[in-house]
């Protein structure tokens, strides 16, 4: 049935039809619908049945409970500054309606974007966009203005992802970069006290915070110089105030476990991001630099997120299975090198993944080179 | 037998329809012609005309580049047709057999003739050269060039790859005297898998080395590169175990008999058996009777992995040891299938089920690419599948940007695309790897002729 539909007003969409401008979206939407039915013509003749949608759509699968989770705590940080009682319903729903439209903007400024590129280079839709897209939102504290997060994503999709030939082709996480972008483009909404609880009432749910509500996250407190430690337990379900995707570890572990069964995401990245952010911090806090346990440092901020679902994008981290073991060891200390050494910014993830995902290609050339000249000293011993 | 060498990287796939250990009577086929694409690496002078008569063991066709090297017809016959493509380019040269099997004999260099010399003459004037390739590129090998050694692989862990062991059954003395009478050119080495070990791991005149991992562990060139890895400037040549059969029996007899025990396998193939046949001989005698499907079949002239697509009217490749027939799959829709279960799919991703369902299950694939071409996104798939000591998905990345000194770096003398095959399989960004290692090995070769 669907195959009939989509040949019936195929015809419109071909050279000389009258809506060819947007064959490459009913392309898209086509092979969305319908596996393709070509069949090789040359090399093998069998193919194993994954292809990058299948893996694409599993990061989202991946996503999926530290967004849940993430929409439950905007509810829950909401309803507690206000001081209101909610039931689990009410402070969901709060917090859908607060992060739905930044999915919503994500999605349809940076899939707009790829459509238009894609049409215009006559090429077909590439599906990377469908992670990025939905973890852009989950890396932004809630109160992140919705022309803001367009903005950061159209320049993130051009300029970090198009520009360098589109997915695949990528040296920085466009995710990353958009984070980035918000937040030394406009610092004030994208960190101190003043941006992580959502202040308005939505559709009658809750109701409306002062603007000089203020609501600062253990690792600002930290960074500030009165660390306030939360729970232990409030740190593992994630009911702090933080990035709507990122407080939760057990969510963000569920995600983890499904990439890592999958073999979708590199255990050898992942395991080395928390080896080194555990070293480091274990030595800063032996050291008295850092008033915070090496655990805590795991857990706070964006460090779980960062590690298991940023660390591991395997087009920006190293390609050679050596050179994710150093690639992710430095992430995770020079995350936690930034969060104690430097005054300025009390979260270092971010900065440590974009650093290493420019010093990637150097290790891989170190591995890669190894061989090389490994290759070149047996021909000259021949 | 020299040791074991044990391969951890690799695939094995299993494929429903895998050939019985019982063989047809040779039934000949109507046609059969030789096609010089078989044979890569080599220009095509014809010798013959349409009409004239042949024997087993004629020259049909010789090397522009080097007419020593012969191309000479499976049966005896009448050439009915030189058939040309594009730009004259020939597409194969048919014999129709009369039926009387005549062959031209050969006088076999005894004892003390049986020299390096007086081996490459007879098995140049027999044809029996041309099967023999030489590595850096893959191609036919030349005369002129002194290996370092002749590999020969007597396994294939390709899917529904014929069983050389069966293959062997009553031809052990013909091997033995190939592998001795090749020794006189240069050093042989066997690869064998390790249920060989009793009946080939004895061979004399040999280095035996046993290869005990999943596929391509039976690939020559990962017996190469774990053995003696090729050095820019060295040349190696490969045999195909059955074709050390056709040395041995030219040896034997005096006659060329290019019989081989074909595998004919796969889930569209009734009767999954092997069959006796010649080369070049029309697929169609092969394959007659034995395909009834509603859908649409894919026959393929090789293996699923490394074969080439064909029609029943094409002719039974030089290189080839079975011939298969799987569904085509483009008559089959599926709804949504990024996200299903597909319970009847393989796949070595644990997003599907294939991890559940045990190593023993038997799957019947399609020929759909199942996915759109992408750039390469996800790093460390081929490498998971590539036994050798060489990065393949930078390889393959040289190779496309066409940059040769890289490339060179990178090992690309080492590799085949037969090489590349499981890698193609298994990758999400479904490059056509094979046909870029081609390309870019026939490339190199120009560029540094």
């Amino acid at each position: 049935m669907i195959k009939k539909f989509f040949d019936k007003i195929r015809p419109n969409f071909e050279a000389g039809g009258k809506w060819h401008s947007l064959h490459s979206l009913f392309e898209g939407m086509e092979s969305f619908l319908l596996v393709p039915n070509r069949t090789s013509a040359v090399g093998v003749s069998v193919h194993d049945a994954i292809d990058s949608k299948r893996i694409m759509s599993f990061v989202v699968i991946a996503l999926l409970p530290a967004l849940l989770f993430g929409m439950y705590n905007v509810g829950y940080q909401h309803y507690r500054a206000a001081g209101l009682d909610g039931t689990f319903l009410e402070l969901f729903g709060y917090g859908f309606l607060a992060v739905l439209p930044k999915i919503i903007v994500s999605y349809v400024v940076g899939l707009g974007i790829e459509f238009a590129v894609a049409q215009w280079k006559g090429e077909e839709i590439q599906e990377g966009y469908l992670v990025t897209g939905l973890l852009v939102p989950l890396i932004v504290p809630v109160s992140c203005p919705l022309w803001m997060l367009a903005l950061a994503v159209a320049f993130s999709v051009i300029f970090v992802k198009e520009i360098f030939g589109g997915t695949g082709m990528n040296i920085f996480n466009p995710a990353i970069v958009a984070r980035a972008f918000l937040f030394f483009s406009y610092p004030n909404q994208m960190s101190g006290e003043n941006v992580w609880v959502s202040k308005e009432s939505i559709l009658g749910l809750g109701k409306d915070l002062p603007d000089t509500f203020t609501m600062a996250t253990p690792l600002g407190t930290a960074s500030a110089g009165h660390y306030v430690a939360p729970p232990l337990d409030d740190m593992i379900i994630g009911l702090m105030p933080g990035s709507i995707g990122e407080t939760s570890v057990i969510a963000i572990a569920i995600g983890a476990v499904i990439l890592l069964w999958t073999r979708i995401a590199s255990w050898r990245t992942m395991v080395s991001v928390f080896v080194g952010g555990a070293l480091t911090a274990a030595l800063f806090h032996s050291l008295g630099a850092t008033p915070l346990m090496w655990y805590e440092h795991l857990f706070l901020g964006g460090f779980c997120f960062g590690a298991v679902f940023m660390a591991t994008d395997p087009v920006t981290s190293a390609r050679t299975e050596q050179g994710k073991y150093i690639y992710g060891f430095l992430i995770g200390v020079v995350a936690i090198l930034v969060r104690v050494a430097n005054p300025g910014y009390p979260e270092g993830m971010m900065l440590a993944i974009l650093l290493m995902n420019a010093l990637a290609p150097l290790i891989d050339y170190c591995f890669v080179q190894r061989n090389i000249s490994k290759r070149a000293k047996r021909a000259a011993h021949k | 037998m020299e040791k074991t060498i044990k391969i951890r990287k690799g695939l094995d796939l299993n494929l429903a329809g895998e050939a019985q250990r019982q063989t047809r009577p040779e039934a000949p086929a109507k046609l059969y012609a030789l096609v010089p694409d078989d044979f890569h690496g080599v220009k095509p002078r014809p010798v013959v005309k349409e009409g004239d008569k042949v024997e087993a063991g004629s020259p049909l066709f010789v090397a522009k580049h080097d007419e020593r090297i012969r191309f000479v017809s499976p049966v005896s016959g009448t050439v009915s047709a030189i058939v040309r493509g594009e730009r004259r380019k020939i597409l194969s040269i048919q014999v129709i057999p009369d039926g009387q099997n005549a062959s031209r004999s050969f006088t076999i260099p005894e004892g003390k003739a049986l020299t390096a010399e007086s081996l490459k003459a007879l098995l140049l004037e027999s044809g029996l050269f041309a099967y023999l390739r030489s590595r850096p590129y893959d191609v036919v090998a030349s005369p002129d060039d002194q290996p370092k050694g002749i590999f020969i692989s007597t396994f294939s862990k390709m899917p529904l790859a014929a069983d050389f062991s069966y293959v062997l059954d009553g031809q052990e003395a013909d091997f033995q005297r190939a592998v001795s009478a090749l020794a006189l050119l240069a050093p042989v080495y066997l690869g064998i898998a390790p249920e060989q070990v009793d009946r080939l791991g004895n061979t004399t005149d040999a280095t035996v080395y046993c290869f005990d991992g999943p596929n391509p562990s039976g690939n020559v060139g990962v017996h190469i590169n774990h053995v003696s890895p090729i050095n820019k400037g060295e040349t190696v040549w490969t045999l195909g175990a059955e074709e050390a059969l056709f040395v041995g029996r030219l040896l034997r007899t005096g006659h060329v008999d290019l019989t081989r025990r074909i595998a004919i396998a796969g889930s569209d193939i009734r009767q999954p058996q092997y069959a006796e046949a010649k080369v070049g001989a029309q697929l169609a005698s092969l394959v007659d009777g034995q395909i009834d499907a509603t859908h649409h079949v894919r026959l393929i002239n090789g293996n699923p992995l490394v074969g080439r697509k064909a029609a029943a009217d094409d002719f039974l490749g030089a290189h080839v040891t079975e011939v298969c027939a799987i569904p085509e799959g483009d008559d089959r829709d599926e709804v949504l299938g990024w996200i299903t279960p597909r319970l009847n799919d393989f796949s070595t991703n644990r997003s599907y089920f294939s991890w559940l369902q045990g190593k023993a299950r038997r799957y019947t694939l399609d020929c759909r690419i199942k996915g759109s071409q992408r750039h390469m996104i996800m790093s460390g798939e081929y490498d998971r599948v590539f036994p050798m000591d060489i990065y393949a998905g930078y390889l393959v990345k040289a190779i496309i940007t066409g940059n040769i000194d890289r490339q060179e770096e990178l090992g690309i003398y080492e590799v085949a695309p037969e090489d590349f095959a499981v890698a193609e399989f298994v990758d999400s960004s479904k490059l056509e790897l094979q046909r870029i290692v081609r390309e870019g090995l026939d490339l190199l070769r120009k560029e540094n002729s």
